[in-house]
């Protein structure tokens, strides 16, 4: 078992981070916390600051306001840290991409482990996305 | 003098789904005045629909706000319609209608929920999320997706709602009814919420009118207003209902103003889906060829009040001008009011309690070079920008 695997084999804490989105993404992320998807019950939180996450869930397409604030927020998590682009947007820039103020998507700024696409992605899917991190590492 | 501290409340808050800066300049624990920065969350979408054909702007628009994804598109269709001067199905108006209905009851449900979780009790935030979840499936089942529902364009419906599935949504709603009625009975009848939010965040009839305040914001403190009713659209002039106000002003009475309107949406789509029934299945969609020049406008009452589209067509295959303008603008700056003399822990339910939606809100920042302090752009020079692309389109035609 390597450092990185011996770091995320258990809870994994949670920190989000929501770009230039339509607030889809983000409702449906809150969504995985509630009764019916209950993402606690894997020991997963989310948490309040990206100083105490495991994993970065960023969705919506970055805009130049956010940029720098998205790799600010990424020199501060405790490394290793792995990040998740949630949605069209995330992974693409999707609808918004060819917007003015566009400047993502997220994998050219910061190291993306997994994509979850879909706009919105389902609370499953989500959920699948997260628990495939679990199996890659 | 006493010295202010500053907390800042953002952009990427916990407690907060979207990117937004909010600060609090507190005197110990008293808040003395509030400020909000926005542009974490711009992404030009009036300037990107100039570049989208008219089919292709209304899964723009729906990407505005993922809770409203219906309202602009209805506005937009509204605003459209009138410049092709079309007039949809009675059959069309009933879907319209049931689908910004749901979403309203959806809507609610998730304030209600999110207030719950910003008072500190999480149990109503899970209740209220748990019972949303019955219709988004009900959405999943009639648009093929639980949010951005692409049912909307113009001339009509993509989708019909096929009479087979009328009593299965009836079930959902009677469903949601009974839920709706334990939320009412464990919020109004809760001591501990009595206390949290009466008297806290009130806002009166002349600051609704000086801040033009729309939606629940507007109603909870008497004023009457509501799109449904004032500018009739869709299948509402169709339907027996009524508008909900609440005189309080405070915190307590968005929740009542919200938490009735429940009841008012379950009972319209009801009437709906027995209009459904009247009308002959299919029949959604009138085939519109050509949008002409001219220019025309849009209202519908979100959730959150209202929206309202102005698209100006040169005749050609998208909008030379497409202005938006989303309930939460005005209802933002009542925070001015309502926040302002309360403590930390009541301005967060009061900031709330207008059900702020931040992407739709989103306009340019004002830009300021750090170095020299030089502001690039102020709010003068942006209007009198405005102003000089107004006067372009009008020249246009
Ligand atoms: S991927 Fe779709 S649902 Fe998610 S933020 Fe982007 S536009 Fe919204």
């Amino acid at each position: 078992m390597g450092f990185k695997s011996y770091c995320f084999k258990k809870s994994l804490w949670l920190f989000h981070f929501g770009g230039a989105s339509c607030n889809n993404c983000d409702i449906e992320i809150l969504d995985c916390l509630t009764p019916r998807y209950d993402l606690e019950r894997f020991g997963m939180l989310l948490v309040g600051s990206i100083r105490h996450a495991d994993v970065l869930l960023v969705n919506g397409s970055i805009n130049k306001k956010d940029k720098p604030r998205l790799l600010e927020i990424y020199e501060q998590a405790p490394k290793p840290v792995l990040v998740v682009a949630i949605g069209a947007c995330g992974c693409t820039g999707g609808i918004f991409a060819e917007g003015n103020t566009f400047a993502g998507p997220v994998d050219k700024i910061i190291p993306v482990d997994v994509y979850i696409p879909g706009c919105p992605p389902k609370p499953e899917a989500i959920l699948a996305g997260i628990v495939k991190l679990l199996g890659k590492n | 003098m006493s010295k202010q501290t500053l907390i800042p409340v953002g952009p990427y808050h916990p407690l907060q789904e979207e990117p937004e800066l909010f600060k609090l300049y507190c005197d110990g624990e008293i808040v003395k005045d509030v400020k909000w920065e926005t542009g974490y969350n711009h992404r030009g979408i009036e300037k990107l629909a100039e570049k989208k054909s008219y089919d292709e702007v209304f899964f723009l628009v729906e990407r505005i706000c993922g809770i409203c994804s219906t309202s602009h598109p209805f506005a937009f269709a509204n605003s459209v319609e009138e410049i092709v001067g079309v007039e949809i199905t009675n059959r069309a108006k009933y879907i319209r209608t049931i689908i910004g209905e749901l979403e309203r009851i959806h809507s609610h449900l998730l304030w209600v929920g999110l207030a719950g979780h910003f008072l500190g009790y999480n149990t109503v935030f899970m209740w209220a999320w748990k019972y949303r979840e019955p219709v988004l499936d009900l959405f999943e089942m009639i648009t093929g997706n639980r949010n951005s529902y692409a049912m909307f364009k113009v001339g009509g419906v993509r989708r019909d709602i096929e009479n087979q599935k009328i009593p299965a949504i009836e079930g959902v709603l009677s469903l949601v009814k009974k839920k709706t009625d334990l939320l009412v009975g464990a919020i109004m009848d809760d001591p501990v919420i009595h206390a949290r939010t009466k008297g806290v965040g009130v806002l009166t009839r002349q600051d609704i009118l000086d801040f033009a305040a729309v939606g629940p914001t507007a109603r909870a403190s008497g004023v009457d207003i509501d799109v449904r009713r004032d500018d009739p659209y869709a299948a509402y002039p169709l339907v027996n209902w009524k508008v909900i106000t609440a005189e309080a002003g405070d915190v307590f009475a968005k929740a009542e103003v919200r938490l009735l309107e429940m009841y008012e949406s379950i009972s319209i789509i009801e009437q709906c889906l027995s209009g459904l029934k009247k009308e002959k299945e299919g029949d959604v969609d009138v085939k519109v060829k050509h949008i002409p020049e001219g220019y025309g406008t849009g209202r519908t009452e979100a959730p959150r009040g209202e929206v309202f589209h102005f698209v100006v067509s040169d005749g050609s295959n998208s909008p030379a001008r497409h202005k938006i303008r989303a309930p939460s603008y005005t209802n933002i700056a009542t925070f001015k009011k309502s926040c302002v003399g309360q403590s930390i822990s009541d301005a967060t339910i009061s900031l709330a309690a207008v059900d702020p939606c931040y992407c739709c809100t989103e306009r340019l920042a004002v830009a300021i070079d750090r170095q020299s302090g030089h502001r690039i752009m102020n709010a003068k020079e942006i209007i009198s920008h405005s102003a000089s692309i107004t006067d372009k389109l009008l020249q246009h035609e």
